[in-house]
């Protein structure tokens, strides 16, 4: 963990990391949710209109990891509707009534709460056996579960510009080779086994 | 260049009004309160393609589109704008194509007796924006067989089906078929297809590098009897019309070429730019097609701009629907045009799709390459043990569609579908999903029902306050029976090339597979037939030349004029017939092999 957030406090940030770990645990060659920056991912995610442009859509067409300037980090700017649905989808509508065309839409920062909340207890959910963890999740309300467990998979393996997936170590463990725009792949590594 | 038509302005077009452009086109005529020879709705491959052959023939044309431009800049020479990159999140997670299901939700149910809906969200979104659904694609452009223009004749009715013969044959389509895979640019193998419709030449480019995974699945299926071959595919395999090769960067189907190698539809884009005479207008939701007192003649389009929300009108002499066979039905019935025959948004139709999985026991590096290499259409053409397969069940024949011959997904998806703890980092380092997977996907004929349809959700709303579109939608028998009889098949193929593990799933699922656990909405991107067209007013909704039987200056470019679904998919009719049409409008000569 980096130890300051653009969202999270540090009490969540600490629930959250046990969280992640306990969904995808490190195994093998694999570093585990946490140590690939899974927390990091999330506050990313959920404090995305902190920086402008927001954390959305990395930049293109290259990273720069195979070539080609290296653009990915700098964000898209969006447009109008686009923030609007972002906003909406994040920080949820708050009963404004340009947010609701379709009635109240509960956001991520409101999932992520109220899921954090369902896991507090005595003792921290940190120092927890592992089959309390497993009992307080299960008994989290299920939007959470599933959000965190798409974002935790987005953060383990896409790319590192959105906060996740550290020192490529997400991509090196399952033997992806991520963007590889310039370069490419030859005809011969197209077709041949190796 | 000008490759869908040689210029040859009809009289009534002043050229020199777009020779030189200073202030935008629409501007311009809107200020002076003047009309464009052409609005045309949806800058997908066929507005683009509409735009291209128009422009070309000295039409003044605008171009409307409801998403951003994420495409190519607007200014000479048009380049990319380097948006497009190899992102999964981006991609597949973030909407970044559009359209946003929060901003734009779409309703399904199965049949009007569930109730108003049982999902919404996404259903069968395909791309919002400069580019439609061209540039997302992994660019499969196989033509349509000859007998795909007279299946009804061929083979007879379908009990709960109206399967119709087109109002035109291949013979005539063929010229356009060949101007559309020069202007998009295919690369394929002529001779290597036996089941293939007759060509007047070759294609415009050869294959591109076989895939290591369709090395093994084509092998085996060749020894099985099957027929595979190396798919047309509608990306650069050396460089063309200005545009590099591709070089197998694997992030084809779902995302943008980074590199410019896929030309749908940059190219005909570029043409109608290049002109001079044709305006692409971005962030512009064409709220309702307007028409005089009479009903009969459409006099423009009333538009929402996006980033201000601003409505305005825009006065055009012709309205060319190209939004795609769910948004064109949604539009009609939303502006009470067109529609006499009652068939608007009915015989929605998708492909059926039956995906083979197999799993192996090493790495197949299905993310390098362009996601699909090959193909076979066995399926699609009865023979005698597929005949005697359907009587057993009630039905007169069935037939499947083109097999894709395709690698596993990417990382992001395989740990979604996962389950979690020490099962997903294992699962992660085996990779059985993905990187050890090979895939067939069978996009099966869907037979056009009316029941099947699109039309306004009463209740969900779009951010712009207009009803949602809504799909009712439930396969047909045939569709199912084809499914079962080719998975059959298909599990052989692939335990033959080596697959340790085999399963089937289809979409839209079936309540008994796998797939039920995500959305019941079918997932296929090829939608078509919801405006039909057919020599008959009280039974199409579009003529033999897609202009609207109600409204004499409506035309629609889109596969919503297509009769039936074929096994192949769309894209290569939806621009061969777009550049009849717009031929025939202009008033060019008919192209002749």
């Amino acid at each position: 963990m980096s130890g300051s957030y653009c969202y999270l406090d540090e009490h969540d940030a600490a629930v959250l990391a046990a969280v992640v770990d306990r969904l995808v645990p490190p195994f093998g060659a694999h570093p585990g949710a946490r140590a690939l920056g899974a927390v990091d991912y999330i506050d990313g995610a959920l404090g995305a209109f902190a920086t402008d442009p927001p954390r959305i859509w990395a930049g293109g067409p290259f990273s720069g990891r195979h070539g080609g300037e290296a653009s990915f980090h700098r964000f898209t700017p969006l447009t109008r509707l686009e923030t609007l649905a972002w906003r909406t989808r994040i920080e949820g509508s708050r009963g404004d009534p340009q947010r609701e065309w379709n009635g109240p839409v509960r956001g991520w920062q409101e999932i992520y709460r109220d899921g954090i909340d369902a896991l507090d207890g005595d003792p921290a959910f940190a120092t927890c056996t592992p089959a309390d963890q497993d009992v307080r999740l299960a008994a989290a309300p299920r939007d959470f579960r599933e959000l965190v467990y798409v974002h935790i998979c987005e953060a383990c393996y896409g790319p590192p510009e959105y906060g996740g997936n550290r020192d490529l170590q997400g991509w090196t463990a399952i033997e992806f080779p991520g963007d590889v725009q310039p370069r490419g792949w030859t005809d011969e590594e197209v077709s041949g086994r190796a | 260049m000008s490759p869908a038509g040689e210029e040859r302005p009809r009289s009534d077009v002043d050229r020199a009004s777009g020779a030189s452009v200073q202030a935008p086109l629409g501007a311009r005529a809107h200020a002076s309160g003047g009309a464009v020879d052409a609005v045309i709705v949806g800058a997908g491959p066929a507005g683009a393609t509409t735009a291209d052959v128009l422009a070309n023939a000295g039409w003044s044309v605008m171009l409307l589109e409801k998403g951003p431009n994420r495409l190519l800049s607007l200014d000479a020479p048009y380049p990319l704008l380097g948006h497009l990159s190899n992102d999964e999140i981006k991609f597949f997670r973030r909407h970044f194509l559009g359209p946003d299901p929060l901003l734009e939700p779409r309703t399904y149910r199965r049949r009007d007796d569930e109730g108003d809906r049982i999902h919404v969200g996404e259903v069968n979104n395909l791309p919002s924006g400069v580019g439609g659904g061209g540039f997302h694609a992994d660019a499969k452009l196989p033509r349509f067989r000859e007998v795909d223009f007279h299946a009804r004749s061929e083979y007879g009715p379908i009990d709960g089906a109206d399967v119709v013969d087109w109002p035109l044959e291949y013979d005539e389509l063929e010229p356009y078929y060949t101007v559309a895979e020069r202007l998009v640019g295919v690369a394929g193998d002529a001779a290597a297809n036996p089941f293939a419709s007759w060509r007047s030449g070759e294609y415009p480019m050869p294959p591109g590098a076989d895939m290591y995974g369709a090395i093994l699945t084509t092998n085996a299926a060749s020894e099985l009897g099957l027929n595979p071959y190396r798919a047309p595919t509608g990306v650069n395999s050396v460089e063309y019309d200005g545009r590099p090769a591709c070089n197998n960067c694997g992030f084809c189907g779902h995302f943008g070429c980074p590199i410019d190698a896929k030309g749908d539809p940059v190219a005909p884009l570029r043409s109608a730019l290049g002109t001079g005479r044709c305006e692409v207008v971005a962030n512009c939701y064409v709220d309702a097609v307007l028409v005089d007192g009479s009903g009969r003649t459409a006099t423009g389009v009333r538009v929402i701009d996006t980033e201000t929300g601003d409505t305005r009108e825009i006065r055009a002499k012709h309205v060319v629907l190209a939004a795609g066979a769910f948004e064109t039905p949604r539009l009609m019935l939303r502006s009470g045009v067109g529609n006499s025959s009652d068939l608007v948004g009915r015989y929605l139709m998708y492909h059926f799709q039956t995906f083979v999985v197999g799993s192996f026991d090493h790495r197949l590096h299905g993310h390098r390459g362009r996601s699909v290499t090959h193909l076979h259409d066995d399926h699609l053409v009865p023979d005698t043990t597929s005949l005697q397969y359907a009587r057993e069940r009630g039905l007169p024949y069935f037939r499947g569609g083109i097999v894709e011959h395709g690698g596993g997904g990417h990382p992001v998806m395989e740990g979604m579908f996962l389950p979690h703890g020490v099962a997903h980092t294992q699962g992660m380092l085996e990779s059985m999903m993905r990187d050890k997977l090979w895939a067939f996907t069978m996009q099966g004929e869907d037979l056009p029902q009316a029941q099947n349809r699109v039309d306004l959700d009463p209740q969900v709303r779009d951010v712009h306050g207009r009803s949602a579109g809504r799909v009712t939608y439930d396969p047909h028998p045939h569709d199912l029976v084809a499914s079962e009889y080719a998975a059959e098949i298909l599990n052989r193929v692939m335990r033959q090339a080596g697959a340790q593990f085999t399963f089937t799933a289809t979409s839209p699922p079936l309540p008994d597979s796998r797939g039920a656990r995500y959305s019941p909405a079918p997932n296929s991107k090829h939608t078509m037939g919801t405006a039909r067209m057919g020599a008959d007013a009280r039974t199409s909704v579009f003529d033999p030349w897609q202009r609207s039987w109600d409204v004499s200056n409506l035309l629609c470019a889109d596969s919503s004029v297509f009769p039936t679904s074929t096994g192949y998919g769309p894209t290569l009719t939806i621009v061969a017939l777009a550049i009849r049409m717009a031929r025939e409008l202009a008033g060019l000569p008919k192209l002749t092999s």
